[in-house]
Parts: C-alpha cells; structure tokens; sequence
C-alpha cells in the first residue's frame, strides 16, 4: 500500500516537472500576486508555504464546484514562479493525472470561490489577478428615490413655508392692530406731546424740490 | 483739463442742499429703506464683492500669470482703481440718496442711459448667476450620500461594464457634463429642458426671493449668513488642506514668483479686470446700499475697508484652494508613477520592492538601454507634477471638476463636499442681493410698476421674469449659452459704464461741488490721492483697459469650447466656432448697453429742444393773443 502510494507521488511530481518544462498548455491560467501592493507593512514573505496554501485553495474550489470529486493538492501543478509572485498553474483531473481539467471549469470553480481565495491571502480581485477571469463587477445600490430628491424637497418645503410666513405674517399684524382701537388712543396721546415737543422746531418749510414725481419732467 | 467742468445748469434744483440732507436726517422724514445697523451693511457689500470669481478666477490668474508676481500688480491697481471707484459709487449714492438710475439722472438727465445701461447689465448678469446657483444646488443636494455619485462609473444598460463615455473620460468629468448639465456636442442643437436642473433653477430663484422679498430689511438680516459663513468654511478647508499631503506643493506652485510675467501687458490686463469685476462696480448695486446709509457716514473709511477684506479674501481663498489642488495633484502624481511601476514589474517579472517611487527613473533608463523595444511596447505615461498642477483649474472646471475629485479622495467626502458647495452657494447668493438691487431700483425709478403695488408684488415679478428668462440656460446647450453671456454680456458694457460713471461725477457733476459734499458728509475734504486718482489716473486705466479689451476681443476669432463624445479628442474639449446668428446676441448683450448711454443723451436732448420749441410756440401765440 504503502509503495503504491509513493508510487504515485513520484509519477506525479515527475509528471508535473515534465509539464513545467514543456511549453505552455492551453488550459493554464496565469496567476499574478501584488502583495506589497496590497498590504504595504504588513506584507508577508512568498514562500513555499504561500505556494501550498494557493494550491489547497484552489483545490477547495474544485472540490465546492464539482461536489463529489475530491481534488488533491497534487492536482494543482504550479510552475514558473518568479520574483514578481507571478506563476502559471493547470490542474490535472482526478480519473487521469496526464488530462487538464478545461478552462472553462476552472474559471467556473475559481469564480465561484473567488471571495475564499482572496481573503485566504488577504487580497484583493486587483491585488489576486488571474489573467482572463475577469472580476464580477458589484452591482451598483440604487435607492428607490434619488437621495437628491429628498433633500430638495426638504429644502424647497422649507422656503415656501418661509415665504408664506413673510407674507401672510404682515397682513395678521395688521388685522390685530386694526382690532385694538384702546391702545391705539393711548399711542395718540403720546404722539400729541411729543408734537408738542417738537413744535418749535418744525417752523421751517423745505422745499422739496427733491420729489419722485417732478424728476424727468424738470429739465 | 484738471478742473475742467461741462455746463450743468438746474442741478442746485435736482438735488437736497445740504442742509435738506440733514433735516431729513433728523426727522426721519425720508421714505427710503435704511440699514438697521452698520454691520448688515458692511456684510451686505463685503457680500456684494467677495463672490464665486474671488474662489475660482483669483487663484487661476494667480498661478498662470507668474505667481507671487501676480500680486504686485493685483496690488497696485487694487489700490489705483478700485479704491477710488468704490470710494465714488458709495459717496455719490450716500449724497444724492437715489439708486443708480436716480442718481445719474439727478446729475444730469441726458445721463439717464448710464443708468439703464447698468440695469441691462445687472439683468444679464442675475440671469445666468442664478443659473450657477442652481447647479451649485445640484451638487449640494447630491452630496448627501455616503459614496459621491461623481466618484466612480455608472454602469451601462446590460451591467456588462461601465459607461463608455464615462470610462473614456473620468466620473467627475461624466457627472458635470452628461448627468448635470446632458450637454449636447453644440450650441445649435439645444437639447430641450432638463428638468433636474429646471427643478434646482427653481429652487435658485425661490431662495433668492425669500431673501429679497421686503428689499434691504430682509437681506440685510440674510447676510449675517451669507456673508460670514464662507470665511468660516475657507478656514476649516484650509485647516483641513494643510492636513493633506502634498498640499505645500500646490501653495509652493501657487506663489513662486515668476517675475518675468509682469513684462507681458496680458498680465496688467487681466490684474486690471479681475480688480474691476472682484469690485462688483458699475453694477449699480454698491449705489443703491450705500444710498441707505445716514448721510454722515465714513463712507472713505468704508471704501478702504471693504477693498481690504476683498484683497485679502481673494489671497486667502487662492491658497486654501491650492492646497487642495496641490493634494488633488500630487494623489494623481502618486497614481501616475505607480501605474508606470506595476507596469514594469509585470513585464519584466521583477519583485515588487526592486523599483520604488525613488529609483523609478534609474530603473527605467536602464531598462531602456537593455530592451528599448519592450519598454515602447509598454506605452509608459510622463509624470510630471507641474503640469497636474496647472490642469485647467479656472471657473466651473475647478469648481466642479477638480475640486469634487479631490473631495473624492478625501476621507469622509460627503461632509466636505457639502461645506464646499454651501460655501460656494452663499458666495454666490450674496453677489445675487446686490445684482438684484441693481435691477429691481432702476425699475422702481423707471416706474415700470404700479405705485399701489408692495415691495413683495415688484420682487415677485422681477424673479419670476428673469426664471422664465433663465430656462435658456438650462438647455442642453445651456452651458454653451452662459459662457457667451459670462464673456461678452458681463465685460465691456461694465467697463463703458464705469469709464462713464468717472467722467460724470468729476466733469459733469463737479469735482470741487463732490469734494464739498465729502466734507459735508464725512468732515474733511477728501487728500491728495482721491484728487489724483478720480481724476486723471483711474479714468485712464479704465480707457486703456476697455481699449485693450475691445482690441482682443474683437481680433480673436469667436470660438467655444464643447464637449463632444463623439470628436477624436475626446476626453479634450473641442474648439468650434460659433454659427453666425451668434454675433446678433452678442451685439445685443454687449452692444445695446454701451449704444444705450449716447442714445438715450440724444433722445432726451431731442425731447427737451422739441419741449422748448413747444413752449416756444405756446408763449409765442399767447403774446400774440394778447396782443
């Protein structure tokens, strides 16, 4: 048992070196990691772990996409690593470790567990690029009314009022003064004195020659 | 031609003696509106002045004409040409105590048409003002969202991607031009009605008339708000710009003098003109509020104050609003390089901390030398800082373009954006108090309303004619329109009416009678520099200033700019000429103002020699009857 498993491991893993040395498989994706872009500090180092962990991930969307089939971690071959974090990866089918699983497939898994991935590293859709799968764009949250609209009901409710207020408030003053003839007697008695008052001083007549009605007809 | 003085008879019986003024004074007898207190007038003018071209003009003639230099010769005609105008608008409006209308007719009536040109200059102005208002509404009403509809794409029909135009182009850029104003690519195709914008202009108007509604009682107590609260907002901008990074790079860029500027004459010309226009004069406001005062008060003292604070506004909110842009301009800087880095790295599958902001050049020369080839094939943009700043930052570009992407980046963008725009909307609401004085008295004086009508009926009328007016500009190619009307319907009548209003006070109504007025008023006769200044100096650069304006003008060729998503420039806007039936609304909106002044003159003085021949006649006959 214990032979036919390491067996299989060292077909595999030479399996997968003979693929890395070949030229590109059409099933490929290209994967590119922006890490120092995306965390700044708080950046952690690439390494061989990092690779294992991309490889479960990614074997954890095989699994939840095509449920009942128990994707492996040997079945993520990844090769061409650089220093830009940047790598290409095809995942071999389980029934023939020789057959790539089609593109389409793993853009389906790796689209429905795209959130998983992402947060396992930290990162983002911009930061977690896999070259030809394009980021599901959000939908964007319309409200049912305008939030525009609202306000500018609230303001032009609040002007009108306003307006109303100045215009009507005058003609109530007026009506109340019009209904308290007993103050108005006591004003008169008040005004009487200080006409009084003021009498010698208002001898003068003066001419006013300054008038609205004579402006344009005096040349 | 110093004292020089044109024959002025029957003025002694237009106007009130001085001692008339003061027995009017103290009985209180006069009909006028009067200020409750010194400061709602003060606020009132300072208002007046100080509006949206004091935020977006100042700042952009600042930094493209040299910077720091810039200032000497702001400074200097500051202190030649609008210290003395605003001196004279307000001595003549406080003595004779009529509106602008009133006040040219009473110095002399064949000088009424310098009064009317003033009203249709107002008029014009208030019309596409209120207009600017209403989009600086807009925004303020959208801004009460968590994320700014101007900070990213909308998302086309079939939510494939976003707007084509948008991607092209930038959010703001989409905002302003497609979801604000819907402009079409050309001023004849006019796009019918957009009714948000119907529905802000509005609003506008309703504001403006509840401020407005009983004349200086109302403003007066609205300008406790809409005068102060802008300084209060420039200082939490500034305070909050500072903050920022790269906001010293803008102040930096805003003033390194560039001394060689103050060699080209465009520079004085434009240093002239903005003074002229930031003054708010010949407008006929500045009149009429000043005609409201007590007939002894300091209005020399007023006049030095109020070009101080205006002065000083202007220098203040230049740098409050560079601070922003040099934050706006370094984030775009930053965005630039770190493009062109990720670039690098992807094609040449280097580690990210092989090229930093620091070693980006080395690192791309070297690159260069080795694969020049894939480093074309890579299409790297230049970075440069300068030119991020010097991006298009005048007018509504900088209101609503630059200054809302730099809001977007800023944290907790709503708030600032709604304090900017209240900010802006109070500018422009005090500068509408004083167009609206300068409309609503000429017309009084012109009796265009009923006597039996109240002051609320008048108002009402006025501001609803000028929003039925207005609906031109709220157009598809109602941007289009405005522009027109900004350059040639607010420029050359103002500086003729202006050149006027100098001429008259000290030739036609007599230096010597205006010095004794001012020593009536104010207690001394007024020194050396007023002398100088009223009557030799700012008439002059008032002359060369329209000579040169005219001469511009007219040897330009007449273009605008459009937005058209369909040229191959686009996202730059594409220069077209205007159609032909053009040049008859320019004539109109610049013509028939200044036209209107030597007219009217005429047509008054053709009435009074065909009254006196009448009268004439009538005596004749009556002496021949008697006979």
């Amino acid at each position: 048992m214990l032979g036919k498993i390491f067996f299989l491991l060292c077909l595999s893993s030479a399996w997968a070196e003979d693929l890395c040395s070949k030229a590109v498989p059409p099933e490929a994706y290209y994967v590119r990691l922006s890490i120092k872009t995306a965390l700044g500090d708080k950046a952690y180092v690439w390494n061989d772990n990092e690779m294992f962990l991309f490889q479960a991930t990614l074997a954890f969307a095989m699994r939840s996409q095509f449920s009942g089939q128990e994707y492996n971690v040997s079945n993520i071959v990844v090769c061409d690593e650089t220093p830009r974090v940047s790598f290409w990866f095809v995942v071999t089918s389980l029934e023939d470790p020789s057959r790539l699983v089609s593109r389409g497939d793993v853009e389906q898994a790796v689209r429905k567990s795209r959130n998983r991935i992402n947060s396992a590293f930290l990162l983002t859709d911009q930061t977690l690029e896999f070259i030809g799968i394009t980021p599901t764009l959000a939908a964007p949250v319309a409200p049912n009314t305008p939030p525009w609209l609202i306000v500018f009901g609230v303001v032009m409710g609040a002007v009108f009022a306003g307006i109303l207020v100045l215009l009507v408030l005058p003609l109530i003053q007026k009506k109340r003064k019009k209904n308290q003839p007993m103050e108005d007697e006591d004003s008169d008695e008040e005004t009487q004195v200080k006409t009084a008052e003021n009498g010698p001083e208002r001898s003068g007549v003066y001419n006013m020659s300054f008038s609205d009605d004579d402006k344009f007809t005096q040349m | 031609i110093m004292k020089l003085k044109l024959p002025n008879p029957g003025l002694e019986d237009r106007i009130l003696s001085h001692q008339q003024l003061d027995k009017v004074e103290e009985e209180e007898a006069g009909d006028r509106p009067k200020w409750d207190n010194k400061a709602q007038y003060m606020l009132t003018c300072v208002g007046f002045c100080v509006g949206l071209g004091n935020v977006w003009r100042f700042p952009y003639l600042c930094q493209s004409h040299g910077g720091g230099a810039f200032m000497i010769p702001f400074l200097i005609l500051l202190v030649l040409e609008g210290i003395p105008l605003l001196h004279l608008e307000f001595a003549i409006g406080q003595r004779l105590r009529r509106g602008s209308l009133g006040v040219w007719a009473t110095i002399h009536p064949y000088l009424t048409g310098i009064g009317v040109a003033s009203m249709c200059v107002s008029l014009t102005i208030s019309l596409y003002y209120n207009t600017i208002i209403a989009w600086i509404l807009w925004y303020l009403f959208n801004s009460f969202q968590e994320t700014l509809p101007w900070s990213q794409c909308p998302m086309n029909a079939n939510l494939t991607g976003i707007i084509s135009e948008c991607e092209r182009s930038s959010p703001v850029d989409y905002f302003w031009y497609r979801e604000t104003l819907n402009t079409t690519p050309s001023i004849e195709e006019d796009g019918g009605l957009q009714w948000w914008m119907l529905l802000c202009h509005v609003c506008a108007w309703s504001f403006l008339y509840i401020c407005i509604i009983r004349g200086i009682e109302t403003t007066g107590k609205a300008v406790y708000v809409t005068s102060t609260l802008p300084y209060v907002v420039l200082t939490v901008f500034l305070i909050r710009g500072l903050t920022l990074k790269g906001s010293f790079n803008g102040v930096k860029f805003l003033f390194t003098p560039d001394l060689s500027e103050l060699a080209k004459p465009t520079t004085w010309l434009d240093a002239g003109a903005q003074v002229f226009y930031s003054f708010s004069l010949a407008f006929g406001g500045l009149i009429s509020f000043s005609s409201y005062n007590s007939v002894h008060n300091n209005c020399e003292q007023d006049a030095v104050i109020i070009s101080i604070i205006n002065g000083f506004t202007s220098v203040y909110a230049a740098t409050v609003i560079y601070t922003i842009i040099g934050f706006r301009a370094t984030e775009r800087f930053d965005n630039c390089l770190s493009g062109n880095i990720v670039a690098l790295l992807n094609a040449f599958e280097l580690a990210e901390s092989d090229i930093t902001d620091s070693s980006y050049d080395q690192v791309v020369q070297r690159l260069n030398e080795t694969y020049p080839d894939v480093i074309q094939g890579l299409d790297l943009k230049t970075c440069n800082l300068d030119t991020f700043l010097s991006e298009g930052v005048e007018g509504t570009g900088l209101a609503f373009i630059v200054f809302t992407e730099a809001i977007t980046k800023m944290p907790i963008s709503p708030l600032w954006a709604v304090l900017f725009f209240i900010m802006l909307f109070c500018l422009g609401l005090s500068s509408m108090f004083g167009n609206i004085e300068g409309i609503i008295v000429p017309l009084q004086d012109l009796k265009v309303f009923p006597k039996t009508w109240p002051k609320e009926a008048t108002t009402a009328v006025t501001c609803l004619i000028c929003c039925a007016v207005g609906l031109i500009f709220l157009q598809g190619s109602g941007n289009y329109w405005l522009s027109l009307f900004d350059t040639y319907g607010g420029s050359i009548p103002l500086l003729v009416v202006a050149f006027c209003e100098m001429v008259s006070v000290v030739y036609i109504y007599g230096i010597d009678r205006f010095n004794d007025d001012i020593k009536f008023m104010i207690g001394h006769k007024p020194n050396f520099f007023w002398q100088a200044t009223w009557r030799v100096i700012s008439p002059l650069i008032m002359l060369f200033i329209l000579v040169f304006y005219i001469i511009t003008k007219v040897s330009e060729k007449l273009l605008y700019k459009a937005w058209d998503p369909e040229s191959e420039k686009f996202p730059t806007l594409v220069e077209k000429t205007y159609p032909v039936w053009i040049y008859v609304i320019i004539f109109v909106l610049a013509g028939i103002p200044c036209i209107a002044i030597p007219f009217i003159a005429v047509w008054k003085c053709v009435k009074h020699s065909s009254e006196s021949i009448n009268l004439f006649f009538f005596t004749f006959q009556n002496i021949q009857i008697n006979l």
